[in-house]
């Protein structure tokens, strides 16, 4: 592989891991729910350009195909998918009451991005003959470290759900720099679990919202142990 | 084509239910039942010629699968026969049917379908996929009634599971990368021979990833949170096959990598990641189950605890604790249908799940009662059912390899938990109905629905034949298994 093109490669993909994570940290703090949904497109869009990076570069079909499965499913369909399950109101809303303060949740993101530094500094030493993965795997186990606290923090089903779908950007972002030739059995069935997903949760807040007149299901505390 | 059946039935099936809603209950039943059929018949292929292989190599199943497969057809067989009736009960109790009752029989295939591929499925990400759909599929069967408790148990299952499911996703593709690396197919054979060459890091952040993930799943603490409200809240039907066989599915996962872990050199005393999580597990469902208030979320604690034991008993490492985790895991998924099929009828005799206020079952519905006792007596690890000789087992393996402040422990938890479930069943089913609650003695008996009797019946042979005699295949299966698993072996 010309040492050149590679060094460009790795230099547009640290420049797509930075607005990755940056999108990623957006949503944990974004309290506008369209804020939210736009910041996940943004986030999946990113996963796709890396992808495509690492595609061309490392020549890789599969990698391609990842690229084409997560910009149809993630960046278009889950957002569709979910606007017609919750209705398009949902995303009007802001979420008045926090968990945490803005300037605490961006001190425990930095904490959890120091974590994933020292949980993947082992891999990528063990991992040497992969030339993204240096990049790849810190960030994307930052974004499952990050879309983790989301589910934990936000109150709003809609933004837990975000929470959730940047975990699982953030599993592939990592795995692609490490396993670019995935079956495509497994390619297709990660495509078709995505939006199966994003259709049942997203129907669950729409009850959620029917009953109970809101989507704040971090505010749900029915069931208790009582005595 | 046979492993190919067991998945294509339940789909048919599911795709029948929502065509008729009329005949989907029959459907799903005689759906269930030929799935049965096909299960023991590929178990017994399996004990002939070792591992079943077909589509190319897309599907495999060895012995440790077939067991698993055998379980999951059983309970799947019993909850579709049990649905029958309890649903109808139900919705007489509550009177009226839910709107989501139209959904209940397709994805109640759908959910079996799922749970039926995690064996057969030979790919790891492929295996990953169908864990994540067995929550998406059975995500509005815990919300079924269409309450806010309902949907707050269904919110809090699907966020947990699913947060737990994209951790478990980044470690399976971790090790989909070592197995790669090393040139072997990515399957569970594919993952032992290579463990022993990959880099330790590589296996043990793979390894911990799924551990963690998949542990949501199976409801080791302190993920767990999710599982009494999802308990609590579902139809018993549904409670049977989360509890009985949902859980153990993730627990597969995991227990799986022991081989793996156990291969690599750089690896030191791999059996403490089992045996730590283990043992935390059982304790705190120990100490859960003394403080519970319903009788549901006491069946589900106890599945806790019950996943816990399995769990130290693989850290065990050790021939015949291995053995007695298989037997663990197998007596498990029967007694727990069991006991939720028996929490059902007796939601339906006594009107509510709590424990408190509710007394003198056995004198209001008798057969309910006498359901509920002995499966608490069995749960519990009570002589002469299976779970006691399994718990034995596994207590015996311990002390003979002088893992003494393991066993101790792990028997101090068995004890407590025993004493518990037993006290708070005792509780309901013996001793005079409380005085103030005469309207509801005064009120007619609900006629028990007699599809629920019998799949109660049903669910009550295994728990009485397996703690006397197991047939010789089947004992040969659990042996095979447990060798599959034995890094101690």
């Amino acid at each position: 592989m010309n040492p050149h093109v590679l060094e460009v490669a790795r230099a547009l993909d640290g420049f797509v891991a930075a607005i990755f994570v940056l999108a990623g940290l957006g949503i944990i703090m974004a309290r506008q729910m369209r804020g939210t949904l736009y910041l996940f497109i943004l986030h999946s869009l990113m996963l796709t350009a890396s992808a495509v990076v690492l595609g061309v570069t490392l020549d890789s079909i599969h990698l391609g195909l990842v690229a084409v499965i997560t910009f149809f499913t993630k960046v278009l369909a889950v957002p569709l998918v979910l606007v017609w399950t919750t209705g398009s109101s949902a995303y009007q809303r802001r979420e008045v009451e926090q968990v945490l303060s803005i300037p605490f949740s961006i001190l425990i993101a930095a904490g959890l991005a120091l974590v994933a530094w020292v949980v993947t500094n082992p891999l990528i030493n063990a991992i040497p003959d992969h030339p993204f993965a240096a990049i790849n795997l810190t960030t994307g186990m930052m974004a499952v470290f990050f879309g983790a606290f989301t589910v934990a923090v936000r109150r709003e089903g809609v933004a837990q759900l975000m929470g959730l779908f940047v975990m699982e950007s953030g599993a592939f972002f990592a795995s692609i720099s490490i396993v670019n030739d995935l079956t495509i059995i497994a390619e297709i069935a990660a495509a078709v679990d995505v939006p199966i997903a994003a259709l049942v949760i997203g129907l669950l807040i729409r009850n959620v919202h029917k009953l109970t007149g809101g989507t704040r299901v971090g505010s749900m505390a029915e069931l208790r142990e009582r005595h | 084509m046979l492993l190919a059946l067991i998945l294509i039935i339940p789909c048919a099936v599911a795709l029948g239910a929502v065509i008729s809603r009329r005949v989907a209950p029959w459907l799903t039943l005689v759906g269930a039942l030929v799935v049965l059929g096909l299960a023991i018949v590929s178990a017994l292929e399996v004990l002939r010629t070792g591992v079943l292989r077909a589509a190319l190599g897309f599907f495999t199943l060895d012995s440790l699968g077939a067991l698993y497969l055998l379980l999951v057809a059983f309970v799947g067989m019993t909850a579709a026969l049990y649905s029958i009736s309890y649903l109808t009960a139900r919705h007489r109790e509550a009177g009226e049917i839910p709107p989501r009752y139209r959904q209940y029989y397709p994805l109640f295939n759908l959910f079996m379908a799922s749970m039926l591929a995690v064996p057969l499925v030979s790919n790891l990400a492929v295996m990953w996929i169908a864990i994540e759909l067995t929550t998406i599929f059975s995500a509005f069967l815990v919300a079924y009634e269409d309450r806010a408790e309902t949907l707050e148990a269904a919110w809090k299952y699907v966020a947990l599971t699913s947060m737990g499911a994209m951790i478990a996703l980044l470690g399976i593709l971790i090790l989909y990368y070592g197995v790669h690396r090393a040139g072997e197919a990515v399957s569970w054979f594919g993952l032992v021979r290579a463990s022993s060459t990959m880099a330790p890091a590589v296996l043990l952040i793979g390894f911990v990833l799924a551990l963690v993930g998949f542990g949501a799943k199976a409801g080791l603490v302190p993920m767990h949170t999710w599982l009494p409200d999802a308990h609590s809240q579902a139809p018993a039907s549904i409670c049977a096959i989360l509890s009985g066989v949902e859980t153990s599915a993730a627990l597969y996962m995991i227990l799986r990598l022991y081989p793996a872990l156990a291969r690599n050199p750089g690896i030191a005393h791999p059996n403490i990641w089992y045996l730590v999580p283990g043992l935390i597990t059982v304790g705190t469902a120990a100490f859960l189950v003394l403080q519970v208030t319903d009788f549901k979320r006491l069946f589900a604690y106890s599945t806790i605890e019950h996943m816990g034991i399995i769990l130290t008993a693989s850290g065990l490492a050790t021939a015949a604790a291995h053995l007695g985790m298989i037997d663990q895991l197998f007596a498990h998924a029967f007694t727990k249908s069991f006991c939720f099929y028996a929490a059902g009828l007796a939601t339906l005799a006594l009107g509510s799940q709590r424990i408190q206020g509710n007394r003198g079952l056995l004198k209001r519905s008798p057969v309910v009662g006498w359901a509920l006792l002995l499966g608490a007596l069995a749960i519990a690890g009570a002589p002469p059912f299976a779970l006691f000789i399994s718990e034995f087992q596994i207590l015996r393996a311990g002390f003979s390899a002088g893992e003494y402040v393991a066993t101790g422990l792990l028997t101090v938890f068995i004890v407590l938990a025993f004493i518990a479930i037993l006290y708070q069943i005792g509780g309901i089913v013996f001793g005079e109905p409380d005085p103030d609650l005469e309207a509801v003695e005064a009120a007619p008996v609900q006629r028990l629905p007699v599809t629920g009797v019998l799949a109660l019946g049903i669910a009550f042979l295994p728990l009485l034949v397996f703690g006397f005699y197991l047939p010789p295949p089947l004992s040969q299966l659990i042996h095979q298994a447990a060798a599959l698993l034995g890094g101690g072996a």
